[in-house]
């Protein structure tokens, strides 16, 4: 548990627990109970939600998602892909993240 | 996951560095003020594959960490009365006070608990009426609407026995005295994501412009980190001083208003005491008069205790981005995470614990 850590996941179900809203969200398989009174006007089924020690503290807007990813990626497309940093490698944060191991480059 | 994996595309992360390479006319010293930032680009090497067109220094934002020993104390005191439940993050159980961490205190026999959500202290309190259950509320304005929630809903559901030992700080002020700081070498801020979720944008902007420093709202994971360092180098170099926001899919720039009301409601504006680093004015957050009877320094009046800091823990000038971790002279020797000198070697965002989990070592001298 990290006080400042939020973990994107999916609202699953909604309901309401003695005038509080709460409900279901589901971070890759692993569900747990959230508040969501703070998203409460905008959030649905299905929706992704920021959660902080237990609280959905945002709704993750998929469109602003999509489009920073675009603008990314084309970047990306641009670049020279012969760069000396390709060769230098780094350090894989996709497997360290991801806890599947790995071994340095 | 989604909106998480796209988020750690290496290739992309690799684009943008080579963009930051280029954009950079000389070296530009950064800060991220987030200790779950900073644990992101020590523990991918982003720091590393960086220098030296951009140096990173790292903030004060571990709420861990900047929380006053005489806090952890008084945590450590109320676990100890037998009447108490003292209820916790989990991560505030290793931070040494001056009697010793709150698992100590559970060694002796105090009754600390750790839960999950602000909530599951409420529900605790219900669970024990006999008890008094006191929740240690720690954190910055991305948890205060949840531990701002527990006293309304105790407060609501008549919970008399539950109480909060509320040791809240915040973020701008802390960044206005790390620009007026003697020798600052700070030129640019990449801002905290999840903090800013709460509390917008708007607090940013007097920042930027007092100051003539850029100021970019920033994710967590190493794309949005690396887009946001782009966005800061870019600023810098066609010499502008912005609030922008590289967190779009999550941060508004009103923030949340709902959770912002809450906290008006429940908490106002104090002066607050910052580990290592001293009281900042209008740096933290106290309870109401309305909520006093729920305040635990209230209800329990606590003889003050000593702030005994260890004398050779240089936690302070780390907070404040003066001294890396490996430049301590304890670092990995006197101090690692099993025998932590100080909080920053015990809170996973505490950078100190960054550095020696992600196999750094002390600088030859």
């Amino acid at each position: 548990m990290t006080v400042c850590l939020g973990i994107p996941g999916m609202v699953t179900e909604i309901k309401e627990g003695e005038g509080l809203l709460m409900g279901t969200v589901d971070f890759g398989g692993v569900r747990r109970e959230v508040c969501l009174a703070y998203v409460a006007d905008e959030v649905r089924p299905g929706d992704y939600v920021i959660v902080h020690v237990g609280f959905a503290i945002s709704r993750l807007d998929r469109e602003e998602a999509e489009r920073t990813l675009r603008l990314l990626q084309e970047l990306e497309l641009d670049g020279d892909r012969n760069s000396e940093l390709g060769a230098q490698g780094n350090r894989g944060w996709e497997k360290e993240r991801d806890g599947s191991g790995g071994e340095a480059p | 996951m989604k909106y998480l994996t796209e988020y750690r595309d290496p290739e992309l992360g690799r684009a943008l560095i080579r963009r930051i390479r280029e954009r950079v006319s000389r070296p530009r010293v950064l800060m991220e003020v987030c200790g779950g930032q900073t644990y992101t680009l020590i523990r991918q090497g982003i720091d590393e594959l960086l220098a030296p067109a951009v140096e990173l220094i790292h903030g004060p934002g571990c709420p861990v960490c900047v929380t006053p020993v005489r806090q952890i104390d008084r945590a450590v005191a109320l676990a100890m009365d037998h009447r108490v439940i003292l209820a916790s993050f989990g991560d505030m159980l290793r931070v040494p006070g001056s009697e010793g961490s709150l698992l100590e205190a559970r060694a002796r026999g105090g009754d600390v608990r750790v839960v999950y959500s602000p909530l599951d202290a409420v529900e605790l309190a219900r669970r024990h009426p006999e008890r008094e259950v006191v929740f240690f509320a720690v954190g910055f304005e991305t948890t205060a609407p949840a531990n701002a929630m527990a006293v309304w809903r105790a407060r609501e559901l008549g919970v008399g026995n539950f109480s909060v030992l509320v040791s809240h700080v915040t973020v701008p002020p802390a960044m206005r005295a790390i620009l007026e700081a003697e020798g600052s070498r700070v030129e640019g801020f990449l801002a905290a994501g999840h903090v800013c979720t709460v509390m917008g944008l708007e607090e940013y902007f007097p920042l930027a412009d007092e100051f003539r420093v850029p100021i970019v709202v920033t994710g967590f994971e190493p794309v949005d980190l690396l887009e946001g360092i782009f966005m800061l180098v870019d600023q810098l170099e066609t010499g502008r001083w912005e609030v922008e926001n590289q967190y779009a899919r999550a941060v508004r720039r009103e923030g949340n208003r709902p959770a912002r009301e809450i906290l008006a409601r429940v908490f106002r504006v104090v002066d607050r005491e910052w580990r290592g680093v001293g009281t900042i004015p209008g740096s933290g957050l106290g309870l109401r008069d309305e909520f006093r009877e729920m305040d635990a320094e209230e209800r329990f009046p606590i003889r003050q205790l000593g702030a005994g800091e260890s004398p050779e823990c240089r936690a302070g000038e780390v907070l404040q981005g003066r001294l890396r971790p490996t430049e301590c002279e304890a670092f990995g020797s006197r101090c690692t995470p099993e025998t932590p000198l100080g909080a920053p070697m015990v809170s996973s965002e505490g950078a100190c614990a960054a550095y020696y989990r992600s196999g750094r070592r002390k600088e030859p001298s």
